[in-house]
């Protein structure tokens, strides 16, 4: 796996960490939670800080220590990344490429009557 | 330059008219690469004549065409101005203004472009790095990314490190069949990059909402290169497949935007309708010629004002 790939494995698996956690955690904490218990306590703590730059995580002092939790949880970032998706802002985004845009209720109703009649039943 | 003027004005003229007959002609649901096409040089054509007719306005004649001549044009208005001799003052104030409008013109249309274009890394940007968080491998599509959540779901991150994702809600819509339709379909609009192909459409759209058919032009390209993917996608998978997994993911869209989005974004309505009629009930493709005809029209288009913009006569 190259560097940058693997920067990415980590900075997910410390985010499922963060988001499974109902509390904010040190490093030594998010360190131990991991499936992988071999990383250097200095790799976790620069990945945390990484996920705090880049705005996921947060992060607050409790005494000597710095403790971490997830900026939003896991369901925010997804309903963030469908709304860009099924483009709901209103605007046709040229970022994405979606299959089939959104459509209205009667023209859905049309959809539905057309599947009908090539012989297949919709399952809903 | 005066005729000169007179030709470049035509020519953007003539290029708006020709894209508002282009937006309600059917022929392109035929041979939608070769409209493409014709929209792509009906733009650049208009872009350079309505640049050009007011940089010939104030160009003064020369061996380098209207481009040369506005340079010197605007030299000499300014040594004029600056020396209070030569031509009289309130000509090269004119000349200046006209100058000035065409240069405003040109640096507004690539302002608009590069706005645009730097808008849409961003936003794939953000969308990559959500993914790389959130978004996890599944056997039933190779290749694809699925992200857990009920709505219906498939698109593209275009880019040089491209993204196919499909939601949980499209897994549990459509068979096999058709989520390998739906996975060609998308392959083919990144392979062909028709995301740059739609960048200048959906900058100018919506750089200016007001103008018709600025938005006219943005929407018709927009369904045309969904037809051009639906055809490649063809090569490999049956017809019937990608028109039952449009209808289904089409159809499961609905009511989730608000009413007001759909008015303000240009509705989709009928487009679906329209690839999926296209499908099941397909037409011969153009005459080789008629396309022909159609390409050499596209090069023509873009080859006068560029010929009068560098060349004189």
């Amino acid at each position: 796996m190259t560097p940058v790939n693997r920067l990415g494995e980590l900075e997910r698996a410390i985010m499922d960490v963060l988001w499974d956690s109902t509390e904010p955690l040190t490093v030594r904490q998010v360190g131990l939670r991991l499936t992988n218990r071999d990383l250097a306590h200095t790799t976790v703590m620069t990945v945390l800080d990484r996920l705090a730059k880049k705005g996921f995580a947060r992060r607050q002092r409790d005494g000597r220590a710095w403790r971490y939790q997830a900026a939003a949880n896991r369901e925010a970032y997804v309903t963030e990344l469908m709304l860009h998706a099924l483009d709901q802002t209103g605007d046709r985004s040229a970022a994405l490429a979606s299959f089939a845009r959104r459509v209205s209720d009667s023209e859905a109703e049309v959809l539905r009557r057309a599947l009908e009649s090539i012989g297949e039943l919709p399952r809903d | 330059m005066f005729p000169l003027v007179l030709v470049l004005a035509a020519v953007a003229g003539g290029t708006v008219l020709g894209a508002a007959a282009l937006a309600s002609a059917r022929w392109p649901y035929r041979s939608p690469g070769a409209a493409i096409l014709l929209w792509q040089a009906l733009g650049l054509s208009w872009g350079l004549a309505a640049v050009g007719a007011l940089a010939a306005l104030g160009a003064v004649p020369g061996r380098h065409g209207v481009a040369g001549g506005a340079l010197s044009g605007a030299a000499t208005a300014i040594r004029s101005a600056a020396l209070g001799f030569g031509t009289p003052t309130l000509m090269a104030a004119a000349r200046l203004a006209v100058l000035a409008a065409s240069a405003a013109l040109f640096a507004l249309l690539v302002w608009v472009l590069l706005a645009a274009s730097a808008a849409v890394l961003v936003a794939r940007r953000r969308h990559r790095i959500l993914l790389s968080l959130l978004a996890h491998g599944d056997p039933k599509v190779p290749g694809a990314l699925v992200v857990d959540h009920p709505a219906a779901a498939a698109y593209c991150v275009p880019g040089l490190r491209s993204r196919i994702v499909i939601s949980a809600g499209t897994l549990d819509l459509l068979d096999s069949a058709e989520l390998a339709a739906v996975l060609a379909h998308e392959r083919a609009h990144l392979r062909a990059r028709h995301d740059l192909v739609l960048l200048p459409f959906s900058a100018l759209g919506r750089a200016f909402p007001r103008a018709r058919l600025a938005c006219q032009a943005h929407v018709t390209v927009a369904l045309l290169v969904e037809m051009l993917a639906d055809d490649r996608a063809l090569r490999h998978r049956p017809a019937r497949e990608l028109a039952t997994a449009l209808l289904r993911v089409g159809a499961s869209c609905a009511g989730l935007a608000p009413a007001g989005a759909l008015a303000a974004g240009g509705t989709a309505d009928a487009e679906v309708a329209a690839r999926v009629a296209r499908l099941l009930t397909p037409q011969a493709r153009l005459p080789l010629h008629v396309q022909a005809l159609v390409c050499c029209t596209a090069a023509l288009l873009v080859a006068v004002p560029v010929t009068l913009l560098l060349f004189s006569f």
